[in-house]
């Protein structure tokens, strides 16, 4: 895989770029205007950087996973691994790639093939890829099962013999065993009390001290996404509106729905907060986006004039910190 | 709507395997939900939280069973119903919200469909009422352009509006008890501030009691009255909200409650789970079964079961502590 | 199921064990089922039976006893009775029991193999290939079943072959709508998807996670079948486009029984009551194997 692309590769420790990703979900034939799942994002991941994904349910964040790891054909876009371009990549071609990416799907359980024992659904990946002997596969299955806090002679059992957290555990090996470079994480550890969830993080961030891993984390938990990511992307209704170092976006969010967000964190202490304390956002997500207006005006507390008439663009409000909002711009102030 | 109930747990064991070879998950588990009020379940990934849920359903697959116990309803013993008496319970008087949606969802149905469904299994009401009624839940589940998605396939939903889609199906028929398993694991924050409110309403509403499974002790703080913490198959504390965050007597509870991570932490606080590893309930250790990781650990802990001691009437924790600390003073 | 066993050492030699077990599993859980083992038993008896049938039945089925016509059930020398030429019924059910069986299984499998195949192309292809496919099954479809099989029997030398052709054309269609509606179910599935993020061609993903789960429907299917296919086989040769008399199968006995019902019934009843019971246990043994296929359902 010597092979790199001439395209304007940005800092040398780039592993995956993507680059105007777009997709929409046509809804009947016939019409155009369907769910605009993911509009143009551009994204780009550091060796060894662990990047969070947030947002509101429905925003996009697994359909964006979902064209990061090519398997799903973007309208417009696409993804680069080391300079390789992954999505246009010729099938045999794509699938070794693959070995350098792999995901942690949302659905822990319905991941898991049904008819298969969970010993042989963490070592399928390397089945798949052809790599090792039968008994070298059972082996690190083995290892991996120890490693997410299962014992590893409850290999031969059905994932519909586990609870949800064991099935995530279990979802979670079976990204390890291809010793990939970039893990995408789509909510992973919702499903862990938080004893396992720290012990899961725990060996996420050694494997990447070790051997430079690059995560991708979806997340909805901003205690755990501050934890343990560098940079923190927010997404609404398909679009990023705020990215930046994850101390910072939390402490000094940009953008009014980040800021929302992280009036929503319920803490763990009940003479702080209780149900009614919680912040919301009036209103819901609107399917239909005005094409030149800023997608989250409706709902927004400081909506103003600039709002509903031009779109917001993805500006730099600080050193490595962007925000698509009309409050950063130089002359609301 | 079915008037406020009580729902009274007695002793219940659930038991997968043979009886040879097996592992009782849900062992000699005691409670009570009242009406009005939200109890919280929370446990170890694997202590059988689920398993309870499933058992008050009576949804338990074949292989495992309900070996013994009570759950009683407003006085009626569930446990000894019909099978098709059962099934006018469920999702009637009992609403559950599964936790995995995508298993819990027909793929070969529409999402209106699987509302409309339950909604036409305990109402007799026609298509049109039933579509709008389902329209209408979709979107206080905050489901965006509801009328337009009901004829959408699970599979075309987001894994948060999928979940939400349960909420919406599970408090269809107004229930008087709603069991939610990890409600809200895949939504984020603020559509979890609201289904939280919205589930608050309904029980301010109707006086529905709550079960509320969830690893999430944020949310516990939020939301519960009462707080029940399982571990291994068994209730090991059992109190109102206030005091278990703030004097938790289990070594178990106050070893979770020391692994939260909030938004205020940093990232120079260290990650520290509890020590040691979940016994195995195929081959459960003897006594106490927290024992091998406990860190106040005694002689007598590794060879009797210890049992749920009162501190208050609100308050019960199964520690030999409790007693040690009662004659201490 | 011990747990002590976790040192990693014997990992090596337990390595290739795995797929034996889930076999051993699958087995014992085929076997604790008891509605499946009757069934298969009994239909193990039956295949033997038929095999067997020039000894066990000591006469032919053709060779008439006029002088013991209509002799009833129980009869020294005749132990089911004859029928109205004085031929034994015994041996009449067992040779009988050879073309029915034939016709019953043969078509039924080769439809659904064939209709397997199909139908898993077309649904997980989608496209042209599932257009064309469906399309062309869809003018098969169109006839009514009995319909198209006199037209293609019609067509032909009227024999078994004939009947085992035009069985299994008729069936493909039912076969492939099936197996392609529940490709449609499993193909969106996160676990398929899981299998394409670590690289699993289309053709492995078909055959090692589409398969097994269109699989089973098909083969209960299948056994439902078997036991109507027998009756159609029947039907076919009633109206002289199967096996031509005297050769008999189990319906054209049941047909030929009818005029004399009121003075012989055994002679319809004894071959009505061998199709019910070889369809039943068809069906048992198709929800048996299923069940055994199916890791949810395995008892341990
Ligand atoms: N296969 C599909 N067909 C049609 N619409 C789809 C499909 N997949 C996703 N969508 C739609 O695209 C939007 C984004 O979905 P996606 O799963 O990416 O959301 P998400 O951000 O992961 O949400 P959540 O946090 O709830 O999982 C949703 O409105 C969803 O209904
Ligand atoms: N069908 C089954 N056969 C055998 N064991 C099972 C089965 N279902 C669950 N178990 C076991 O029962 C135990 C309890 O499972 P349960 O689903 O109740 O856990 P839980 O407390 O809900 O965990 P989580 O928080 O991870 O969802 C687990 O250890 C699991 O392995
Ligand atoms: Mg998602
Ligand atoms: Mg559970």
């Amino acid at each position: 895989m010597a092979e790199t692309s001439i395209a304007t590769t940005p800092p040398p420790d780039t592993l995956l770029e993507v680059v105007g990703l777009s997709k929409s979900f046509g809804g009947r034939r016939g019409r155009t205007s369907g769910i605009r799942a993911v509009a143009d994002v551009d994204l780009t991941l550091r060796r060894g950087e662990t990047l969070g994904l947030v947002g509101e349910s429905g925003c996009g964040k697994s359909t964006l996973s979902r064209l990061i790891l090519s398997l799903l054909e973007p309208d417009a876009g696409q993804v680069r691994i080391a300079g390789i371009d992954f999505t246009h990549a010729p099938e045999r071609h794509r699938r070794e790639l693959r070995r350098r990416i792999q995901v942690v799907f949302q659905d822990a359980l319905s991941s898991l093939n049904p008819r298969m024992t969970i010993g042989a659904n963490i070592a399928e990946p390397m089945r798949l890829q052809g790599l090792g002997s039968a008994a070298l596969r059972r082996t690190e299955a083995r290892r991996l099962l120890g490693l997410v806090g299962l014992r590893p002679e409850h290999e031969d059992r059905y994932p519909h013999e586990f609870s949800g957290g064991q099935c995530q555990r279990i979802a979670i090996a079976r990204a390890l065993m291809l010793q990939p470079e970039i893990i995408v994480f789509d909510e992973a550890v919702s499903a862990l009390d938080v004893s396992i969830r720290a012990q899961i993080l725990r060996l996420i961030l050694d494997l990447q001290r070790q051997f430079g891993l690059s995560y991708i984390f979806i997340s909805h938990d901003l205690g755990v996404i501050k934890r343990i990511c560098d940079r923190i992307a927010v997404m609404y209704l398909g679009q990023i509106v705020e990215i930046g170092p994850a101390e910072t976006v939390c402490r000094a969010p940009r953008h009014p729905y980040t800021a929302a967000l992280l009036r929503a964190i319920p803490i763990a202490d009940p003479r702080r907060m209780r149900v009614s304390d919680l912040g919301q956002i009036e209103g819901d997500a609107v399917g239909a986006v005005k094409p030149d207006a800023c997608p989250f005006a409706p709902r927004c507390p400081k909506q103003f004039d600039p709002c509903d008439k031009r779109r917001p663009a993805l500006i730099d409000v600080a050193p490595g910190h962007q925000a698509a909002c009309h409050l950063n711009e130089p002359e609301a102030c | 709507m079915s008037a406020p109930a009580s729902l009274v747990v007695t002793d219940l064991r659930t038991r997968f395997g043979s009886d040879r070879v097996g592992a009782t998950v849900v062992d000699g588990v005691t409670f009570t939900l009242l009406p009005g009020r939200t109890t919280a379940l929370v446990g170890e990934s694997g202590c059988g939280k689920s398993a309870t849920a499933l058992s008050l359903m009576r949804l338990i697959d074949k292989p495992g069973r309900i070996i013994g116990g009570s759950v009683t309803l407003n006085g009626r013993d569930l446990l000894g119903l019909s099978e098709s008496e059962m099934e006018q319970v469920r999702g009637a008087a009992i609403g559950m919200i599964f936790q995995d949606p995508l298993t819990s969802l027909n793929p070969a149905l529409t999402i209106g469909q699987q509302i409309v469904e339950t909604l036409q299994a305990h109402r007799p009401m026609s298509r049109a009422d039933a579509d709008r009624t389902a329209i209408d839940l979709l979107t206080r589940v905050g489901v965006t352009d509801a009328a337009r998605r009901i004829g959408d396939y699970p599979h075309h939903f987001s894994g948060g509006m999928r979940q939400r889609v349960l909420i919406a199906a599970a408090i269809s028929c107004s229930p008087s008890v709603i069991i939610a398993d990890e409600p809200t694991t895949a939504l984020d924050v603020t559509v979890q501030a609201k289904i939280l409110r919205l589930l608050h309403d309904l029980q301010g509403a109707m006086g529905a009691s709550l079960l509320l499974i969830t690893h999430d002790l944020g949310v516990v703080a939020s939301m519960a009255d009462e707080v029940l913490v399982m571990y291994a198959g068994r209730i090991v504390e059992r109190a109102d909200v206030d005091t278990l965050f703030h004097d938790p007597r289990h070594p178990y509870t106050k070893a979770l409650l020391a692994c939260v991570a909030g938004i205020e932490d940093d990232r120079s606080v260290p990650l520290e789970p509890i020590g040691g590893s979940a016994p195995d309930l195929w081959n459960p250790p003897v006594g106490c079964r927290f024992a091998p990781r406990c860190p106040v650990v005694q002689d007598v802990c590794r060879s009797q079961d210890q049992p749920l001691r009162r501190i208050s009437a609100e308050h019960e924790a199964a520690c030999i502590l409790v007693e040690e600390d009662r004659m201490h003073g | 199921m011990s747990t002590l066993d976790t040192s990693t050492s014997i990992d090596a030699a337990r390595a290739d064990r795995g797929s034996s077990r889930a076999r051993f599993w699958r087995m014992k859980s085929f076997a604790r089922d008891r509605g499946a083992v009757v069934s298969a038993t009994l239909l193990a008896a039956v295949v033997l039976a038929v095999v067997l049938a020039p000894t066990l039945a000591g006469v032919g089925p053709d060779d008439a006893d006029n002088l013991a016509r209509y002799a009833p059930m129980g009869t020294a020398g005749h132990l089911l009775g004859t029928d109205q030429q004085g031929r034994d019924m015994l041996a009449r059910l067992l040779f009988g029991g050879r073309v029915s069986l034939l016709i019953g299984v043969v078509p039924t499998v080769i439809a659904g193999m064939i209709g397997l195949g199909l139908g898993l192309m077309a649904g997980y292809w989608r496209g042209l290939v599932d257009q064309i496919i469906m399309r062309c099954l869809d003018v098969v479809f169109a006839f009514p079943m009995v319909l198209l099989a006199i037209a293609i029997a019609g067509s032909m030398r009227p024999g078994v072959l004939t009947e085992v052709i035009a069985i299994t054309v008729v069936l493909i269609p039912y076969f492939a709508r099936l197996a392609r509606t529940a490709t449609e179910g499993i193909v969106p599935m996160p676990f398929i998807e899981a299998a394409r993020a670590a690289g699993g061609t289309r053709l492995t993903i078909m055959l090692r996670y589409v398969l097994p789960n269109v699989f089973s429907p098909v083969v209960v299917y299948a056994t439902t079948l078997m036991g109507l296919m027998i009756v159609v086989g029947s039907g076919l040769s009633f109206i002289g486009l199967g096996v031509q008399p005297p050769t008999a199968d189990w319906g054209a006995m049941v047909a030929e029984g009818r005029v004399v019902l009121r003075r012989a019934p055994h002679v319809t009843i004894l071959p009505g009551c061998a199709i019910l019971l070889v369809s039943l246990a068809f069906n048992f043994l198709g929800d048996g194997i299923r069940d055994a296929l199916d890791p949810r359902t395995i008892r341990r």
